[in-house]
């Protein structure tokens, strides 16, 4: 594990003196204060999110396509698990017990949270230009090589550089950008879309996506999608140290680094 | 780290201008009807958001009716408690001795038959029924309004929910009354053309399409008009509440 070697500079000091040499100081910090703070008020609420909706989906482990869906009808696809009702067939001789009562309100509060957050993430992203100038990959950075290195070098376990650790590489600004304004918004469209009240008043809501129980389908799928990104997104982190870059997303601050081999 | 004077005042301000702001807010939600009363603990501030937005964008929206051909073939009846002993007794006699009485805030505290419900002008809608679990059907169901029920009893200006009860035991709920008004929740005597099977909730079911299936009550026998919840069991408006269960199940 790296470590700091020394007492941090105060962030404004940005002139390197000997005694920085070898250590990475810059005034503006790697993370603004709000990407910091929503970042971990999301990662809350996603784990909230994430255990309440597994639960939930245990009472009924069965995925089907359109309008209706019960345990007359054939699945699409039943996940192979038991379940905590006992009028699911699971082939499991025994009824899990049932906790939907506290998924349900715990699910619906930390969306409600997450929901929030992200639209202030949102707003202050596109106030502060934070899209344009983090996220928005440029045209070298999306040349066939440029990502093909980005996407290889992770894979070879190969630790990032130094400079790295500044900015993101192309692949990486993707898959962000993808996460941020492909799936999120998927994932609250598709819940929304089975909420009774919510289909009530905008009907279109949930034709569009094929009726209930194609949207309860598509919210397990990019739950499922936002889950792979979730296990990417922390090896990416142990690759590249992970307490230098946790500490980043918390102070706000690149740590010094020992060098890398 | 040094705070300044100003710094002092000016977060001392914001916070008092805040918090009156939450105050004023919370008064407001309060006496427009946007509180649930299981608002308590710590997943009332998501009960809470949920339903006062509802309450705020959904009040008079419909639920979606289907075409007959989008009726399911097959309507999953979800488990029902052990009938008792009383209700076997009604369905014996083919429930002419079943009841519902209303109470409460009304002119007239009434009790009706299933032919006395029978005889106000029935209405239908092919809507589809979702349980919280996940899964759901389409069925059209034919009864006689709520409303319709409660303008012949006449209600309290003051009333703000109705309780039913139904003859499961320690099964009871409650509506507020912008559900309980709404065109489309019947108290339900037929599903597709047929009495409304005992499975399915039959004689009486009480049919809220814009809510999840277990806030659709069963074999529903007494209604009670009131203006608080907080002298209904544990006062947070449900028995199912009391099991950790949401009374507002818009979502």
């Amino acid at each position: 594990m790296a470590t700091s070697g020394s007492a941090q500079l105060p962030a404004e000091v940005s002139v390197p003196s000997p005694a920085s040499i070898g250590r990475i100081t810059k005034p503006a910090p790697r993370h603004s204060a709000l990407v910091r703070v929503t970042h971990w008020i999301t990662t809350v609420c996603f784990l909230a999110l994430l255990v309440s909706g597994m639960e939930i989906v245990i009472s009924h482990p069965r995925f089907y396509w359109g309008e209706t869906g019960n345990v007359l009808r054939t699945p699409l696809f039943q996940l192979p698990i038991p379940s905590s009702r006992k009028l699911v067939p699971t082939g499991y001789g025994y009824v899990l017990p049932d906790q939907n009562g506290w998924s349900r309100a715990l699910h619906f509060e930390a969306a409600w949270i997450a929901v929030l957050t992200g639209l202030l993430y949102l707003v202050s992203g596109l106030l502060t230009r934070h899209f344009r100038k983090d996220l928005l990959p440029s045209k070298a950075d999306l040349s066939w090589r440029a990502l093909m290195t980005s996407l290889a070098k992770p894979l070879c376990l190969q630790r990032p550089s130094a400079a790295e650790a500044f900015s993101y590489n192309g692949l990486q600004r993707l898959t962000y950008l993808f996460v941020i304004f492909v799936l999120f918004p998927l994932v609250i469209w598709s819940g929304l879309a089975m909420s009774l009240g919510f289909v009530s008043a905008f009907p279109w809501s949930v034709t569009v996506l094929g009726g209930r129980q194609s949207a309860r389908t598509i919210h397990f799928f990019v739950s499922v999608a936002l889950v792979l990104f979730l296990l990417v997104h922390v090896l990416m982190v142990c690759l590249a140290g992970f307490w230098r870059r946790t500490g980043a997303m918390i102070t706000g601050r690149i740590t010094a680094r020992k060098e890398q081999t | 780290m040094i705070i300044s004077r100003r710094k002092l005042i000016v977060s001392g301000l914001a916070a008092t201008a805040g918090a009156s702001g939450l105050a004023v807010a919370a008064r407001l939600a309060n006496r427009y009807g946007l509180v649930p009363p299981d608002h308590g603990g710590i997943y009332g501030l998501g009960e809470t958001l949920t339903y006062a937005s509802q309450r705020l964008l959904t009040r008079h929206a419909m639920a979606r009716e289907f075409p007959r051909d989008q009726i399911s073939p097959r309507p999953f009846p979800n488990e029902v408690a052990p009938l008792t002993e009383d209700f076997r007794r009604l369905q014996a006699g083919g429930f002419a001795d079943y009841r519902l009485s209303i109470d409460g805030m009304v002119h007239q505290p009434a009790s009706f038959s299933m032919a006395d419900l029978k005889s106000y002008p029935s209405r239908s809608h092919i809507t589809e029924i979702a349980c919280e679990e996940g899964w759901s059907y389409i069925a059209e169901w034919i009864g006689v309004p709520l409303s319709e029920i409660l303008n012949v009893v006449g209600i309290h200006p003051q009333a703000r929910y109705v309780v039913y009860v139904s003859m499961e035991p320690d099964t009871w709920d409650s509506i507020d009354m912008a559900d309980a008004l709404h065109p489309q929740t019947f108290l339900c005597y037929a599903m597709n053309g047929n009495d409304l099977p005992v499975v399915h909730g039959g004689p009486l079911r009480i049919r809220l399409p814009r809510q999840i299936g277990y806030k659709n009550l069963k074999f529903i026998t007494r209604l009670t008009v009131t203006d608080s919840l907080k002298k209904f069991g544990k006062g947070c408006g449900s028995a199912a509440c009391e099991l950790g269960y949401a009374w507002y199940t818009g979502i």
